[in-house]
């Protein structure tokens, strides 16, 4: 098992070492990071718990209201904890 | 001059550890859990730390869990750890145009830390990663994931329900707070992240194929669809938007 964890991870390290790949895979690299966030988050947090989708809309709107007003990424996990934590208190 | 080179390199060390923070925050619940599963599934505290040091990583860890006690062959749960994490090669492949040139031996070590929280925050950051800052982010997050583990499985009791619930919240929660500020900068920010988005959920939703497959396609598709946007819009009006 830490085998086939380690390969994926190492791999691309040694393989691409100090090759200049062509300009369109490069471009296209440097996108994966936000398309895999974008994979990353959806649908997932929707499906938070699930039997009731709004207790992962509303950890979701919290994360992204924290985050668009500026806030660190650390505040931004802690309240969207807090948000809940109220949420599943409260309803 | 060596000694400002360490100094430098023991700052970004330093700042790896800071941005690994929200990481540990978040592998706390999922560790602590998997302690408890574990030791409910009859793996002693041993195996189960052994497993979270050497595998590092949750998902694969949680179905090796369900499989073990389904009895399942050992070839199959290498089988489908394998594909949950080929998404790691993409991720690597993106991380090592970004990180600063060091010795294969560096990048072969930290590279064994990479997960999708560690890259997302690596990736995210502006300018080169250095070598330091990677083993920063990468060792606050196994010590997290290992720590707990052991804690999960010696306590043998998990977080009150409505915190262990609320706490899930929390690397979604980070994966947000990191592609939002990218995401107020730049529309290409918007279109790539909603674009992979909507294929993932089509794809999870519809039952279309493995979560492990979706995410990579889905990423694939996107990262391609809209490169190949930018370099039609290049050809036709001449002009290339660099980031």
């Amino acid at each position: 098992m830490g085998l086939v964890t380690y390969i994926p991870r190492m791999l691309p390290f040694v393989l691409f070492k100090g090759l200049e790949l062509p300009p369109f895979i490069q471009g296209v690299l440097k996108n994966v990071p936000y398309a895999t966030l974008g994979a990353l988050i959806f649908p997932a947090i929707i499906f938070l718990q699930k039997d009731d989708i709004w207790y992962g809309i509303a950890g979701a709107a919290a994360a992204f209201g924290a985050a668009f007003l500026g806030a660190n990424v650390i505040v931004v996990v802690l309240g969207s904890i807090t948000v809940l934590a109220l949420y599943s208190y409260f309803l | 001059m060596s000694d400002f080179a360490i100094g430098k390199e023991s700052t970004e060390f330093k700042k790896g550890l800071q941005a690994g923070i929200s990481i540990g925050i978040g592998y706390f619940p999922i560790a602590l859990t998997f302690g408890l599963l574990a030791k409910t599934s009859g793996l002693s505290i041993y195996e189960s730390v052994l497993m979270s040091m050497i595998v590092f990583a949750g998902a694969s860890q949680y179905i090796s869990l369900s499989l073990l006690a389904y009895g399942t062959g050992i070839v199959e749960i290498v089988l489908t750890t394998f594909i949950v994490n080929i998404r790691h090669f993409l991720m690597s492949t993106s991380l090592n145009e970004k990180c600063e040139d060091d010795h294969l031996g560096n990048k072969m070590l930290y590279s064994f830390g990479i997960t999708d929280e560690t890259f997302s925050v690596v990736a995210t950051r502006e300018g080169t990663a250095t070598t330091g800052f990677m083993f920063g982010v990468n060792l606050l997050a196994y010590s997290s994931w290992v720590i707990f583990t052991g804690i999960g499985h010696l306590i043998g009791a998990s977080l009150p329900q409505t915190l262990q619930e609320s706490m899930g919240v929390a690397l979604y929660a980070m994966f947000i707070g990191l592609l939002v500020p990218s995401l107020k900068k730049s529309v290409k920010v918007l279109f790539l992240a909603s674009l992979a988005a909507i294929f993932n959920t089509i794809f999870t939703i519809g039952g279309i194929m493995a979560q492990g497959w979706a995410i990579v396609t889905s990423t694939i598709l996107s990262a391609v669809m809209i490169e190949l946007i930018e370099v039609i819009k290049a050809r036709h009006w001449g002009v290339k938007h660099e980031k």
